[in-house]
This record gives structure tokens, C-alpha cells and sequence, in this order.
């Protein structure tokens, strides 16, 4: 019970038709800390979330969460797992229909036979955590981006999770929205006593508050570190991506004949 | 050639493996009995896609026995039978045009509308964390919308009939001067409790099962893209139409078989 790893996964493949999206990656994401997976766009960050959360089967690999393999789990099991795991997805996925309050009373109500009025007080103690009480009636149309993701992770930790998932939770955020969330993960993270892990590919913001970061490129890991170590790691690769350089060992240019040919014509 | 064949070949697949998965949502859905506490689910359903749909089907039923009567009223009155306006109106309204044209018109109104919601709503990753909150969309989302589907349709085909003969009659009566007694009497003694309003509703419970389950599988089976839910609601008003169609021949081929 006391594994001091939330969530272990070991020679992880898979592939989406033709492009294989994981190709013998293995990381381990310990308790009470905040991991960062990073990686560029399409790396296949979000597909690791939902590996991770049982709504995609890996090729090969295993994978556990608190101690249960994930692929042997039956789909009642799984359900029942996924009560434990809090995610906050990338397009924040809010229930457009139903106001900020009912967004966040929506996994109560589903999972515990609370009467109204302590649904009433979990929901405004969520939001207030969020800073969002006074939005609670809201729609998701009325909620700027910001609010929107706020008022997501209240959602997600409404049933106080073990494990808080964030998918790019920076993305096409302004500043100061930015600052809000940075602080949150972090506070929430310590204050629900939960194990976090944050999927993301701005470097800066997620340097200032993982305990450790993973770099993912081509299906694998190629870095693992504390964030400072990361910035004079040996390999050139990681160096680039650390310090957002457009070219070097991953080239800015997609594999293509000489420009010359394409400009003359007559191919290779 | 061979490339030719290769796409046919490869499309065939494509569909079969469609039909697959539209098989294995319909059961995923449907395999949980509805709990009690499913009916309000059910019957915000029932709202979005019967209630709503209500206008454009009373409309169009009104429309339609309008027209069929002033036809009927005037061929038939070449022979003199303006009587058997009543009955002729009946027996098309309730064996064929019923069910077919409000299947049509549900499959343009509410199944469109269902699919381009669960696209949308899988497009927003509203799916998948609901999928992630531990609840299964298929139970919470799909399922409350094909029983919707399913009791809505055959009732929105009884009040188009019903309406569409209601029209027939004022323009045969009210306006060609027909005689009202007789409009009625005639449906009385020639309409069948089995053989036309029964097998009506057979082919409208028939159609809302087909209709409401392709518009909810394209919805969940959407690629989740913008241009994926345009995709999606067109080929369910498309296929569910076509399929209306083809389902209505057989049906009459097989229910209404002795053709002389
Ligand atoms: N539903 C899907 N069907 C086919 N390919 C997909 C699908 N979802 C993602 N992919 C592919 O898998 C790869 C990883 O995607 P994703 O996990 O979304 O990457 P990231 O979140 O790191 O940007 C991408 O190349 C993407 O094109
Ligand atoms: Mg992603």
C-alpha cells in the first residue's frame, strides 16, 4: 500500500494506424509530488493521459495506478477507479448545458447520495477554492477561457482525488490567468494531500512549480530530472527544448528534398 | 483496375466495421434497463426531439392532406366517387405517407440536431470526461436520447396523421363542398384497426429505431473536428433518409404482400 509511486508505467507501446505514438516509454509518477510530462505538440501527451485513465488500451506495457494494473481492470472496476482521478482536460470540457454550479455538483450527485444541502456546501467550498463562488451560476458561455478551466477544476476535484491529471492547462491563457492556475495546482496539489501530474509544453511555467519533469520525444523519454538539471543536461535535444531554441538537433524544416530542387522543379 | 477494386474493397470494410460499431454502441447503450431515476433524463429527451419537432410535422401534415385531398377531390371526381375522398386519404395517410414523410421530416429535425450534439459534445471533450468522472456516457448521454427517439417518432406519426386527415377533410369538405357525413362514415367502414393503423405503426416504430440509432451513432462515432460534425449531420439526414426509404418497400413487400 505505502509504493511510493502513484502511478508506474513500464514498456508502454502504441500506435495510432501507421504512427506508432509510444515505442517503449516508462516513467513513474510519485506521490504527493507534481510530475511534469513535457513534450511538443502531437508527442502524444494527451494519449498518455488517457492510457493512464483506461480510455485507450495499450499495444504492450503496463500500467498502474495506486497498485492496479489498469488493463486487467474489468469496466465496472475501471469506473470505480476513475473516482480517484481528477482530470482537467485541455478544451476544459465544461457541460455546456448546466450552470458552473452544476458543472461541479455533477460527480457529487453521480457518486455519493449526499442530500442537497451538503452537495450545496462541497460545491461552494470547490468553487470558493477556485475563487469562483460568486460565478456559480453561470453558464460555460458566459465564462471567460480563464474561469472556464477554473470552474474544470473544481469539477475535478470535487470527489478529492488521489491523482489530479492536467492536460496543457496553460494553453491560450493570458498572464495572469496563467499565474491563477500556476498557484492552484500547486496549492491544491498540498491542500487535498493529492499526487499531480501536468502535461504541458510551456517549459517556463511548468519549471516553476514540478518537482520533476519528464521530456517525451518520439515515443520515448528522453530527459528525467529536477527542472534545473534539465537546463545543462548533456543532450543537445533537451537543451534546445528547454530553452525553446526554433532549430537544432529537432529541426525546424519537416524532412523535404533540397529547396533548390523543389524551386527548379525537377526533383531529386 | 486493381486500385479500383482495392477502394471498393476497402470501403465495403469501412462500412462493415460501421455497422459493427453502430451494433456494439446500440447494445452498450441499451443493454442497462432504465432506472426510475433515468425518466427525468428521458424526458428532457423526449422534449429536445418530440416536442420540439412538434411545428414542422403539424405543418407539413397539414399541408399534405391539403393537397392529397384537392388531388383525390378532382380525379375522383371524374367518376363521380367525391365520396371515397375520405377513404383514399386515409389509407395513403395511414399505410405510407404517415410514417415515411414524419420519419423524413424527424430525421431532418431532431436527428440531425441529436448527432450534431454529441458530436459537438465529444468535440469538447465533454465525452470523455464524463468517460473520466467515472460516468458512462453511453448510459448518461446516448441511451435517454434512443428511447427518446423511440417514443417520440411513432407518436409525432399518429398527430401527423391525424392532422394530415383533418386537412384533407376542410379543403374536401369546407372548400370543394363535399359532404362531411359521408368523409367520415366512408374511413369508418373501410379503415382496419390491423391492417392499416397497425402496420402503420409497425413501420413508424421501425423507422424511429432506425432513425434515432443512426443519428446517435454518427454523433458518437463523429471525428472530432468542426468540419467531423458537419460530416457527421449530413450523412445522418442523408442514410437515415435513404434508409427510411428502402425499410418502407420492404415493409410494404412484406406486410401488404398479395399484390395482384
Ligand atoms: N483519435 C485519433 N485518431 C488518430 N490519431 C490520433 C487520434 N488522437 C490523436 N492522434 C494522433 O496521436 C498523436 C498523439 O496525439 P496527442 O496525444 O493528442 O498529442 P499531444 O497531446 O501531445 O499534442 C498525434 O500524432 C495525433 O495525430
Ligand atoms: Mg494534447
Amino acid at each position: 500500500m505505502d509504493d511510493p509511486n502513484l502511478v508506474e508505467i513500464k514498456d508502454l507501446h502504441f500506435r495510432r494506424g501507421a504512427r506508432v505514438v509510444f515505442d517503449g516509454l516508462s516513467l513513474t509518477v510519485p506521490r504527493g509530488k507534481i510530475t511534469a510530462i513535457m513534450g511538443p505538440s502531437g508527442s502524444g501527451k494527451t494519449t498518455l493521459l488517457r492510457i493512464i485513465g483506461g480510455q485507450i488500451k495499450p499495444d504492450a506495457g503496463e500500467i498502474r495506478v495506486a497498485g492496479r494494473d489498469v488493463g486487467g481492470l474489468g469496466r465496472a472496476e475501471l469506473f470505480e477507479l476513475r473516482e480517484d482521478i481528477g482530470m482537467l482536460f485541455q478544451s476544459s470540457a465544461l457541460f455546456t448545458d448546466l450552470t458552473a454550479f452544476e458543472n461541479v455538483a455533477f460527480p457529487l450527485r453521480e457518486h455519493t447520495d449526499l442530500p442537497e444541502d451538503s452537495i450545496r456546501d462541497l460545491v461552494l467550498m470547490k468553487l470558493n477554492a477556485v475563487g469562483l463562488r460568486g460565478a456559480r451560476d453561470l453558464l460555460p458561455s458566459q465564462l471567460s477561457g480563464g474561469m472556464a478551466r477554473r470552474v474544470a477544476l473544481a469539477r475535478a476535484i470535487a470527489l478529492d482525488p488521489q491523482l489530479l491529471m492536467y492536460d496543457e492547462p496553460f494553453t491560450g491563457q493570458d498572464p495572469i490567468a496563467m499565474g491563477v492556475l500556476l498557484s492552484l495546482i500547486k496549492k491544491l496539489n498540498g491542500a487535498l494531500n493529492a499526487t499531480s501530474l501536468l502535461v504541458s509544453h510551456d517549459i517556463h511555467e511548468t519549471a516553476s512549480i514540478a518537482d520533476k519533469i519528464y521530456i517525451v520525444a518520439d515515443g520515448k523519454v528522453v530527459g528525467e530530472g529536477h527542472p534545473d538539471v534539465l537546463h545543462d543536461h548533456p543532450s543537445s535535444r533537451i537543451r534546445q527544448f528547454v530553452a525553446g531554441r526554433p532549430d537544432g538537433p529537432v529541426p525546424f524544416h519537416y524532412p523535404a528534398d533540397e529547396f533548390v530542387y523543389d524551386v527548379l522543379g525537377s526533383g531529386r | 483496375m486493381i486500385g479500383f477494386l482495392r477502394g471498393v474493397g476497402n470501403r465495403s470494410l469501412d462500412r462493415v466495421a460501421g455497422v459493427g460499431r453502430a451494433t456494439l454502441v446500440l447494445t452498450a447503450a441499451l443493454w442497462k434497463v432504465p432506472r426510475l431515476s433515468d425518466v427525468p433524463l428521458i424526458v428532457k429527451q423526449i422534449y429536445n426531439v418530440g416536442v420540439l419537432s412538434l411545428v414542422i410535422v403539424v405543418l407539413s401534415a397539414f399541408c399534405i392532406g391539403a393537397v392529397l385531398a384537392l388531388q383525390f377531390h378532382t380525379q375522383l371526381g371524374k367518376f363521380g366517387a367525391q365520396d371515397a375522398v375520405g377513404v383514399g386519404l386515409a389509407l395513403v395517410l395511414l399505410r405510407e405517407l404517415g410514417p415515411v414523410v414524419t420519419a423524413l421530416l424527424f430525421a431532418g429535425r431532431a436527428g440531425s440536431a441529436i448527432t450534431a450534439e454529441i458530436g459537438l459534445m465529444k468535440t469538447t471533450e465533454q465525452l470523455s470526461s464524463m468517460e473520466m468522472m467515472g460516468v458512462d456516457p453511453l448510459h448518461r448521454i446516448v441511451a435517454p436520447r434512443l428511447w427518446a427517439g423511440f417514443v417520440s417518432l411513432p407518436l409525432l406519426t399518429a398527430i401527423f396523421n391525424v392532422v394530415a386527415i383533418y386537412g384533407g377533410m376542410i379543403v374536401a369538405v369546407e372548400w370543394m363542398g363535399g359532404d362531411q357525413g359521408r368523409f367520415w362514415s366512408g374511413i369508418q367502414a373501410e379503415v382496419d384497426i390491423w391492417d392499416d393503423i397497425g402496420k402503420g405503426v409497425v413501420k413508424s416504430i421501425a423507422f424511429a429505431v432506425v432513425v434515432t440509432w443512426i443519428a446517435v451513432f454518427q454523433g458518437y462515432d463523429t471525428e472530432p473536428t468542426p468540419e467531423g460534425i458537419g460530416l457527421a449531420t449530413t450523412r445522418t439526414v442523408v442514410v437515415s433518409s435513404v434508409m427510411v426509404l428502402a425499410i418502407d418497400f420492404l415493409l410494404t413487400l412484406s406486410m401488404y404482400g398479395d399484390f395482384k
